[in-house]
């Protein structure tokens, strides 16, 4: 029943997008995909996009805020695109806060805020 | 009316198929997408937290009507080992997982109302309830 998110690498940058609900495993099994992956193809940003995704709960986000928090330790940035009205209405109401995360509105902004971090 | 369903939690995927019920459900009664969300995130917490403290225990999702009114009552039970301090896990940013959940402060924000009955040695039941407007 475990899905593997694909990851797709674009100049220096990685570009993720869930397209369907994430269950432990599965969300569980990406977070080291995507360090493999930055580990072997020196990626130094990643672009997560969550457009698709109608609920995050209190283990996803910790997955999700974990995956940020040890790839700044691989020296990439990540920034989270795409999260929608309810995920975000959901996640505050819930105590859930993802401090120091990146976001942007969608896949186009994500990228560019990623371009202009990665200039810095 | 009463329609009820439930799922029983013994395996993380059950947590799965649990908030996939209660989306079903939600959308039945018409709830929109915030609502079904909120509905969904608290059903996924209920059902972790059986299943991280009580190992097993079972989600139910009936569809009530309260005056003219239509909403989801959610039962998350289980007997586990109960809740030594009811008052304490109510406090926002109290674990005992490390964080694995949100905790119930969360899920009674996000739904309308909110119950705990906890026996020692017997186990819990938490009822809560979202009434659409």
């Amino acid at each position: 029943m475990m899905t593997r998110i694909p990851i797709l690498k674009l100049r220096d940058c990685l570009i993720v997008s869930i397209q369907w609900e994430l269950d432990d495993q599965t969300a569980l099994s990406f977070q080291e995909d995507l360090l493999d992956k930055l580990h072997t193809t020196a990626a130094r940003g990643v672009v997560l996009d969550l457009t698709p995704i109608d609920f995050i709960d209190s283990f996803i986000a910790k997955v999700l805020g974990d995956v940020i928090s040890m790839s700044g330790l691989m020296g990439a940035k990540v920034v989270i695109t795409g999260i929608q009205p309810a995920v975000a209405i959901t996640l505050i109401e819930l105590g859930i806060r993802l401090e120091n995360v990146v976001t942007a509105l969608d896949l186009e902004n994500g990228l560019e805020k990623l371009e202009r971090e990665l200039e810095d | 009316m009463n329609l009820r369903s439930s799922v029983d939690i013994i395996t993380e995927w059950d947590i799965v198929a649990a908030r996939q019920l209660g989306r079903n459900e939600a959308k039945d009664v018409g709830f929109g997408t915030v609502d079904q969300a909120r509905i969904t995130t608290a059903i996924s917490e209920l059902a972790r937290n059986i299943y991280l403290y009580a190992g097993k225990g079972k989600i139910e999702i009936r569809q009530i009507t309260e005056g003219n009114l239509r909403g989801l009552l959610v039962i998350a039970s289980d007997k586990g080992p109960g809740i030594p301090d009811v008052r304490k896990v109510m406090e926002d940013g109290y674990t005992t997982s490390g964080g694995l959940g949100a905790g119930l402060p969360g899920v009674k924000r996000l739904m309308d109302d909110f119950k705990i009955e906890t026996v020692l040695g017997e186990g819990t039941t938490i009822s809560a309830t979202k009434l659409l407007r």
